[in-house]
């Protein structure tokens, strides 16, 4: 029985069919990693060649950098207001998905959208909106009475984060939504029943039946969306490119600038490395949270 | 009123209030895409208008058709589509007999192998991108093709191969050994059994790395210096840096690259979030 189907293989059986994955993810997703890693600890000239090993000076360096610890308080503050905005908005909205009415498949596929779109297109048109001149968003505002100059939004730090953050959010929304949409698609239809005519009203019916069974798809949610949008990168870049200065930067942004403006490799490895340590504590939390254990039981 | 037609009317006007939260909803979602199409319509002149108009004034349908000449948009859609169809292609060759094998067999290091492409689903190219950089000069792959749809590729293997197993293990086993008893080989079982069986989720799998390398822009962006290896996301991103900027051409493009993509994503959207969560969530 050794040839069965679902036998216990040595790796080398499993070799030739896991060698192609195998090369790709330890080829181009483990080496770039490793070569991160050891970069942050180089001495690396401006035109990229290495001098030698710099112990811990790119550390050092990144952190006298006067505009690091704004970039990273703005980071935390876009990762805790976005994430916590769509959780917030996605779990009424992942009802609304669910709810019979005439326009919910069109609801559902116009949700869709911003996920499917790439996030360049989608933040370059946000951006012609708000344009001061030519932008329909001061054109509204004017029409409305509440604005009589045009005011150009991206163009202030202030404002600008705002409507950073505002973007942010509205691109996370698609995918949490429907990570909750599965969540509630899989409550069997007797309990969603009973915590609708439960005579305790809706709003209680809600938070003491339904919340708790699609809370592991609430977390999973929250934990994969706090990825995307730590690592977040187009949006920012196509609406400020992190100006006016840093200002608006997050730490992606600022790891760009630094190695690919101010030519400062060995700094910004240290900074991205500090970035796949978020990312890390994150993957961590996901590990405990999946059901991949499952996976590998069957 | 009895109660019963009361109850009807209630439920009626609630469908109704309903349907146009919905609406309301899809507005604002769809709201950047509307004002990229109005633009897209718009005659040239009216790029540089001030006061701007919501609505087109005349419908200018043939910037569809003109902004392959006004902008080298013929040039980044083919290197789009070569990266993207080329990524497709790699990434369903590398999956596809991995997703199988772990569906089906145990082995010594299945643990360790399900491990790596989990932890590294959630790695991004945008924070290891002055190490890819460093690999790709090292490899002499920056600027080229070949570079990018590597990268694209390995980044998306995590989704395929998780995909990919779980539409093999709901293909019972019996099937296989049944093949298997009437002497075909392993491999044979493979493609002439299972292969057609999981043709759907092959279909996602295709779609989605497809779409994933299709809107990619950070690794483009940084390792892609000359236009003729850009693709649409890195053309857009420098073209609207340019001191005149052809909105109208710019979103008519941007509307040719969008609605392909829009329409695989719904038609892949049930096994979307099984995929992205690794089977957390169903």
């Amino acid at each position: 029985m050794s040839k069965r189907i679902g036998a216990n293989d040595s790796p080398l059986q499993a070799l030739p069919w896991l060698g192609t994955a195998l090369f790709l993810i330890v080829g181009f997703v483990i080496w770039p990693t490793v070569e991160l890693l050891l970069m942050s600890f180089r001495r690396i000239d401006i035109t990229g060649l290495l001098k030698g090993w710099a112990g811990l000076e790119n550390y050092r360096s990144l952190f006298d950098n006067s505009d690091i610890k704004g970039t990273i308080t703005r980071t935390a503050i876009w990762l805790v207001v976005v994430v916590a905005f769509t959780m917030a908005i996605s779990l009424p909205l992942a009802q609304l998905l669910n709810a019979k009415f005439i326009g919910q498949k069109f609801l559902r596929y116009s949700v869709i959208v911003p996920w499917a779109a790439s996030l360049v297109i989608t933040a370059t048109s946000w951006k012609w909106i708000l344009n001061a001149f030519y932008g329909i968003f001061n054109l509204v505002l004017q029409d409305l009475h509440i604005i009589k100059e045009p005011i150009d939004l991206l163009g202030d730090a202030k404002s600008g984060f705002i409507v950073l953050l505002v973007v942010g959010i509205a691109v996370s929304l698609p995918f949490t939504t429907y990570v909750l949409l599965a969540g509630l698609q899989s409550i069997p239809h007797d309990i969603m029943e009973a915590a609708r005519v439960d005579g305790a009203g809706a709003w209680k019916g809600y938070w003491t039946i339904v919340f708790p069974l699609l809370r592991p798809a609430f977390l999973v949610a929250t934990v994969i969306n706090s990825v995307y949008v730590f690592n977040s990168f187009p949006i920012i870049w196509v609406m400020t490119q992190g100006g006016p200065g840093y200002e608006t930067d997050n730490t992606t942004t600022f790891a760009y600038k630094v190695a690919f403006r101010d030519q400062d490799i060995g700094q910004s490895a240290s900074l991205a490395v500090g970035n796949f340590m978020v990312i890390l504590v994150l993957i961590l939390i996901f590990l405990k949270l999946s059901k991949w254990r499952e996976m590998d039981k069957k | 009123m009895n109660p019963k037609s009361k109850h009807k009317l209630q439920s009626r006007s609630k469908g109704l209030a309903l349907s146009i939260t919905g609406l309301i909803v899809s507005f604002l979602f769809l709201f950047p895409y509307l004002s990229m199409f109005s633009t897209a319509l718009k005659p040239n002149s009216s790029n540089t208008e001030i006061p701007p108009t919501y609505l087109p004034t005349e419908y200018e349908w043939f910037n569809f058709i003109k902004v392959f000449q006004e902008l080298p948009f013929g040039m980044y859609l083919r290197n789009t589509i070569i990266i993207s169809f080329c990524t497709m292609l790699l990434g369903l060759l590398a999956s596809l007999p991995a997703g199988y094998y772990i569906a089906r067999n145990k082995f010594r290091g299945r643990t360790a192998f399900l491990l790596l492409v989990l932890v590294t689903q959630m790695f991004s190219p945008t924070t290891l991108l002055i190490g890819i950089y460093r690999e790709m000069s090292i490899l002499h792959l920056i600027n080229t093709y070949l570079g990018l749809i590597l990268i694209n590729a390995s980044f998306n293997m995590a989704f395929s191969v998780w995909i990919l197993s779980s539409f093999f293990q709901s293909i019972p086993v019996e099937i296989e050994e049944a093949a298997f008893i009437d002497g075909a080989s392993r491999f044979q079982t493979f493609r002439m059994i299972s292969l057609p069986l999981a043709l759907p989720g092959i279909v996602t799998t295709a779609i989605f790395t497809f779409i994933a390398a299709w809107n990619e822009f950070v690794v483009a962006y940084t390792l892609a210096s000359s236009p003729e290896r850009q693709p649409f996301s890195v053309g857009l991103s420098l073209l609207t840096g340019l001191y005149e900027v052809k909105w109208n051409y710019l979103f008519a493009g941007s509307l040719i690259a969008i609605i392909p993509v829009v329409i695989l994503f719904i038609s892949i959207e049930k096994y979307l979030v099984s995929g992205l969560t690794a089977g957390s969530v169903k």
